[in-house]
């Protein structure tokens, strides 16, 4: 027998005392429990002999860092991988789970992190959609549409069945989501990371629709890596690290910096080293910019704002405000159709990518896979994306390697990139070597001015620290950045200033010291700060 | 002047009229094929290739039994194998699409030229077969200039029409539809319903064979009662256009192949104007104008119909 | 000891190998020829005499030797073309009309340019050759880059209208007096390629060299320049490639034009060291075989040789299998399967490696 043999004999053994040491009488008190889940994808363990208890009718919490194997253990319980080994029981029976459609027979249903919608089709049939009602062979668009309209009302999420799902709010989307699995009559809600997308008031009115939820008798996993939501909302909290469970305990007897504990492994510093800022002249400027997006659809309307050398203007705005395209305008990857964008006393507005970068911008993107990197290219050729026509890394058109390779090993060293070599396809790097390879080579050539677009995106702590100290460096060297963020963590603490988009405007700019989190939330969900001081001051007059 | 007169000539003609039915029909049904594939999200650019052997097929066994109605049978049962072959290598296997299409269109030319050597004794083209009969319909009939356009057609003709309305119920109205649609858009979303994405495309691209062997059907026993060597002639690739053109709609596609079917027929009539005195040799130019005609409806509508999300990309589970 | 270091070395040799852009094609080959065994047995024919047939008649003897070189000097064209464009991405089965394209306008400056030593009329058909080709198959690019009209479409109906505009010219406009099939008046000697050997009525231009440089040069410029750098950047990412400064329309019009000018020079070859003038049917599948060369040596310019050398192989020995009662079609059912499980990648994998672990199996006992 091989090395694998012994291996699931092993767990096997061990799933074997796991349930011997359960009493019995509590695994029938639980709406669900994954017993010994193990799941090994090439390369990673992304679960390890994972126990999960969730009882009926609690709001339970899985908690972790970027990779720490919690959707990987959903998507188990959802059908979506199969498990290599383990055991799942549901009301004290066991059950095999082999497809979605097995879990949702079993009343399990999971809202996930990227939303699972069909953009043209309307809000009725993406509701719908694999439980169709059908009237002889024809489908019923008409009982659809009913039967949501009741359930939206039952459960006082209200939506509008007829429009097409492209249209409509993220919001309004994760309404949908939600209703999708209720309609099938789903006791068990898997929710994962929902807060991502919604602004700090949406966040609210979700956890009003989970508290309601709760008191209808669902039961509700809630997959978070945000502390503070789960002292919120939750009952019980599971916390994970490196695809293990490393705690298990009350909310009600917990606290944020206990559950980081458990998450990180260690004391977490979650503060970076800022120094006080040098501020130079104004390097960059843009005036009354509009952009229009992918449905031509204006995306930034009248935008206007400067930046200073040595200064960090952060973008603070829920996912999908215009920042994508405000950020492909100043890069060239978009048109701008009005309004102007200079840099550095030059008029950059609808230059190519090419005349933007020679000009000395660099530009880390919000999407290393689509735009960052070039997957089946080598780390070195990775490097010089961008300079690749230029002196010493080729001479009259042809490439020279031995200038391309060791600026790669030195860049490898210098970034800290875990690589066995540079020859290695960057595709095959993690998601923070390859986020670390991006901003190596975009600050490598020392620019005069950075668009930083979700820098950390998905990284864990230590990426993380790593990539916010190359940030503030940077800046601390004088150069001016934009840095455009959906974690409001990361906005407050490397900006100098926080300018909140909405809906393609800024609602106000901010100093990080000067302001609360309440004030960028209300911002980020459309109050512009002039109404916001105006309210504060009516309030102060009334205390008066 | 005698460029007027001829045009005229030839749009008071309702031979004209009757010949765009008839250069459509194939094309009617190969994109009708091309609809159901790519709606699932398939691109099926194999339909050339389906189309040559639904041809021969219904030749041979129209030869075999006598009956070109078991042709069309059996035409439509290889058309639906050849659309399995297709599925099997790009929603089983994931493999790159187009180069799969590409084969098959070399696999069905090699195999159609194969037998057809084996079968009738001789390369190029194989023997008369009867042709199927043609339908008379009084009422159509009756009609003036519009009867003797649309009265007396080959029934393969007729069946494309019905096959146009009964797709567009398929698809825009049933269960079934909303799924292929689902399919085609997002996959990993209907996966997440518990619906089999894989069957839905399996049966995606098996109609589009079906469908697209019809063409190839109408081509030899509905029309010449004959198979020549790649008879097909790029109407497969014609009808992709017309599906684009089409907006991926069954509707739509009907109308584009309506459009590539006239312009067809005008490069036709257009020789036979003895007023123009042209010269032979100018044929060649004039059979152009189909293809010219695909390359400036593909450039020109390309990015403003709008394709399956998910059109051409294999859906690969975790 | 020795038996360990057998062993070692018979791994090594065996993971040298596995190499999937080895393997894959290799498996690929073998199974089709395997299945076209099958499809001979079906007619009542022995598949050895078969094969047999085919490799005499195209390695069995000096002049069907010759007549294989002939027949590769087109495919290795094509088959860079066709390999060329996929590396930026690009579906080119445009390769048949560019050829026909590049061979009409080689003829036309072959006819025209008298009473110029072949030193400057060769290189004059040639780069004419190639800008024909090369403009036919830029058409595409543009449409793609331009409006994003698919090149599979747009160069089918490119190759359409290139057949259509051969027949034209050799009916009309440019045909040659006398009878017989259709074709162009003959080219200048001073344009003629030099012939290297002679054997009865085949003789093999210098065209193969010209082929064989035109190979390394691809090599070169995918591997070690900037272009190569840009073009495969477009082709494996073309959303990085613009984020990095590399215009997808110059590349996308760019890479059709080096394509299409490896196949117009295909027709200038033909044209130069073969025929000598035009004719309407002188691409007569090339261009398709192209794609199969492509598939086969995994778009590398090394691999393409070898690949079109296995094509015109068995193009030129099917001829002998045709006087052994095998329709010839069976060759393209066999390019058509390799291409099959070519893109069936994983089929032939499952396949391979079920062979491979009954081979372990046999090993461990």
């Amino acid at each position: 027998m091989g090395e694998k043999g012994e291996y699931n004999l092993s767990i096997a053994k061990s799933i074997m005392v796991e349930i011997d040491r359960m009493d019995i009488k509590k695994l029938s008190e639980c709406k669900v429990a994954m017993i010994g889940i193990t799941k090994r994808f090439p390369g990673v363990l992304a679960n390890d002999k994972v126990n999960l208890y969730v009882k009926e009718g609690e709001i339970h919490a899985i908690v972790g860092e970027n990779g720490a194997g919690k959707t990987t253990l959903m998507k188990q319980l959802y059908g979506l991988i199969k498990l290599d080994s383990g055991t799942i029981f549901m009301n004290g029976k066991k059950i095999v789970i082999n497809t979605p459609g097995d879990a949702i027979l079993n009343g399990i249903g999971m809202v996930h992190q990227h939303f699972m919608l069909v953009p043209p089709l309307t809000v009725a049939e993406n509701i719908v959609l694999g439980m169709e009602p059908v009237k002889g062979i024809v489908f019923d668009i008409n009982k659809a549409r009913e039967d949501v309209k009741e359930l939206s009302e039952k459960y006082a999420l209200h939506v509008d069945p007829d429009v097409k799902i492209e249209d409509i709010s993220v919001g309004m989307q994760q309404r949908v989501e939600i209703l999708k699995t209720l309609y099938r009559g789903a006791d068990l809600l898997i929710l994962d990371e929902p807060t991502a997308v919604l602004t700090p008031q949406e966040t609210e009115e979700l956890f009003t629709v989970m508290k309601s939820l709760k008191k209808q008798g669902k039961t509700i996993i809630f997959i978070t890596h945000k502390l503070n939501e789960v002292m919120a909302i939750t009952d019980y909290v599971t916390v994970m690290r490196l695809g293990k469970v490393t705690g298990r305990v009350n909310t009600k007897d917990t606290n944020p910096n206990e559950l980081a504990r458990m998450m990180v492994g260690r004391n977490v510093l979650l503060r970076v080293n800022k120094k006080p800022p040098h501020f130079g002249k104004k390097i960059f400027e843009i005036k009354d910019l509009w952009v229009k997006d992918n449905r031509n659809l204006d995306a930034v309307k009248g935008l206007s704002l400067q930046i200073r050398k040595g200064e960090i203007l952060g973008i603070a705005g829920v996912a999908g405000n215009g920042q994508s395209e405000l950020v492909e305008a100043i890069t060239g990857l978009r048109r701008a159709e009005a309004g102007k964008i200079v840099f550095d006393g030059m008029n950059i507005t609808n230059w190519t990518p090419k005349q933007v970068r020679k000009a000395g911008i660099a530009h880390v993107t919000e999407d290393r896979l689509k735009y960052g990197l070039i997957v089946k290219y080598p780390i070195s050729y990775n490097f010089i994306l961008a300079h690749y026509d230029e002196v010493p890394y080729s001479n009259g058109g042809f490439l020279n390697f031995n200038t391309i390779n060791t600026k790669a090993d030195k860049l490898i060293k210098e970034f800290d990139v875990r690589t066995p070599s540079r020859d290695v396809l960057v595709g095959a790097l993690s998601g923070g070597n390859q986020q670390k390879v991006i901003v190596a080579r975009e600050f490598y050539f020392t620019p005069k001015f950075a668009v930083v677009a979700q820098p950390t995106r998905g990284l864990d702590i230590g990426a993380i620290e790593f990539i916010h100290n190359k940030i503030l460096e940077m800046r601390d060297k004088g150069i001016g950045m934009l840095l455009v963020s959906m974690e409001l963590e990361e906005i407050f603490s490397l900006s100098d200033r926080i300018a909140v988009m909405y809906e393609g405007e800024i609602m106000g700019i901010v100093k990080p010291e000067e302001t609360t989190v309440e004030t960028v939330g209300l911002m980020m969900a459309g109050a512009r700060l002039t109404e916001i001081k105006a309210d504060d001051s009516r309030y102060e007059e009334k205390d008066v | 002047m005698n460029w007027l007169i001829a045009i005229s000539n030839i749009l008071i003609n309702p031979i004209f009229y009757k010949s765009m039915l008839n250069n459509a029909t194939p094309l009617i049904f190969a994109s009708l094929g091309g609809t159901y594939s790519e709606t699932t999200g398939v691109v099926n650019i194999a339909l050339e290739g389906i189309m040559l052997a639904g041809a021969f097929a219904s030749v041979v066994f129209t030869y075999i039994t006598g009956s070109p109605w078991i042709g069309v049978l059996m035409a439509m049962y290889v058309g639906g194998a050849m659309g399995m072959l297709h599925a099997l290598a790009s929603v089983k296997y994931k493999g790159d699409q187009i180069v799969s299409g590409t084969a098959l269109i070399l696999l069905s030319q090699g195999i159609t030229g194969f037998l057809l050597q084996r079968i009738f004794g001789e390369p190029g083209s194989s023997e008369l077969v009867k042709t199927l009969p043609t339908w008379n319909i009084e009422i159509f009939r009756r009609i003036p200039f519009i009867g003797s356009i649309i009265g007396n057609l080959s029934p393969l003709v007729y069946i494309a029409f019905i096959c146009v309305i009964l797709s567009h119920f398929l698809i825009f109205k049933t269960k079934l539809g909303l799924r292929m649609r689902a399919v085609g858009e997002n996959p990993e979303a209907a996966d997440t319903l518990g619906i089999n994405v894989y069957n839905v495309r399996y049966f995606g691209v098996i109609m589009s064979g079906v469908l697209a062997s019809l063409g190839g059907a109408f081509l030899s026993v509905g029309e010449l009662g004959q198979f020549t060597e790649n008879m097909s002639n790029g109407r497969g690739f014609i009808a992709l256009a017309a599906m684009i053109f089409g907006n991926w709609k069954p509707f739509g596609a009907m109308w584009a192949s309506l459009l590539f079917g006239m312009a067809e027929s005008f490069s036709y009539q257009i020789q036979t104007q003895s007023i123009l005195r042209l010269p032979p040799e100018i044929k060649y130019l004039f059979l152009m104008i189909p293809f010219v005609l695909t390359l400036v409806v593909v450039a020109g509508f390309v990015g403003k119909t709008r394709s399956p999300a998910s059109d051409g990309i294999p859906y690969e589970k975790e | 000891m020795i038996r360990d270091m057998k062993k070692k070395m018979f791994k090594n040799f065996i993971t040298f190998f596995k190499r999937d852009t080895f393997v894959i094609p290799l498996a690929s080959i073998v199974l089709s020829l395997f299945i076209a065994a099958l499809v001979i047995l079906s007619i009542g024919k022995n598949p050895v005499i078969a094969y047999a047939s085919l490799i005499k008649g195209s390695f069995g003897n000096v002049q069907a030797f010759i007549t294989t070189m002939i027949k590769l000097t087109p495919l290795i064209l094509t088959g860079l073309a066709v390999a060329f464009g996929f590396r930026a991405g690009l579906f080119n089965i445009g390769a048949e009309g560019q050829l026909s394209m590049g061979a009409l306008a080689a003829t036309m400056f072959g006819v025209y340019i008298t009473s110029v030593p072949a030193i400057i009329a060769i290189p004059i058909a040639i780069l004419g050759g190639m800008a024909a080709g090369g403009a036919w198959g830029a058409i595409a690019g543009y449409l793609k880059a331009k409006t994003g009209a698919h090149e599979v479409i747009s160069t089918i109906m490119l190759n359409y209208i290139a057949a259509l505009l051969a027949n034209f010219m050799v009916n009309g406009p440019f045909q040659a007096v006398g009878t017989g099939i259709p074709k162009s008046p003959e080219i200048t000697d001073a344009a003629k390629l030099p012939v290297m050997i002679s054997v009865q009525a085949s003789s093999l231009s210098i065209g193969i060299i010209i082929s064989l440089i035109a190979a390394v040069i691809i090599y070169v410029i995918i591997q070690r320049t900037t272009v190569g750098y840009e073009i495969k950047a477009v082709g494996f990412n073309p959303y990085a490639a613009e984020y990095g400064g590399i215009s997808i329309a110059k590349n996308i019009v760019l890479a059709m034009f080096i394509s299409g000018a490896l196949a117009g020079l295909a027709g200038t070859v033909e044209v130069l060291g073969l025929h000598h003038r035009f004719l309407g049917t002188l691409s007569a599948g090339k261009g398709f075989d192209g794609i199969s060369i492509a598939l086969i040596g995994q778009n590398n310019p090394i691999g393409v040789v070898f690949a079109a050398l296995l094509i015109a192989a068995l193009r030129t020995g099917s001829n002998q299998m045709q006087f052994a009662g095998i329709p010839k079609h069976i060759i393209i059912i066999v390019q058509g399967l390799v291409i099959f499980f070519i893109a069936t990648e994983r089929l032939v994998k499952t396949l391979i490696l079920w062979k491979e672990r009954k081979e372990e199996e046999v090993l461990q006992k």
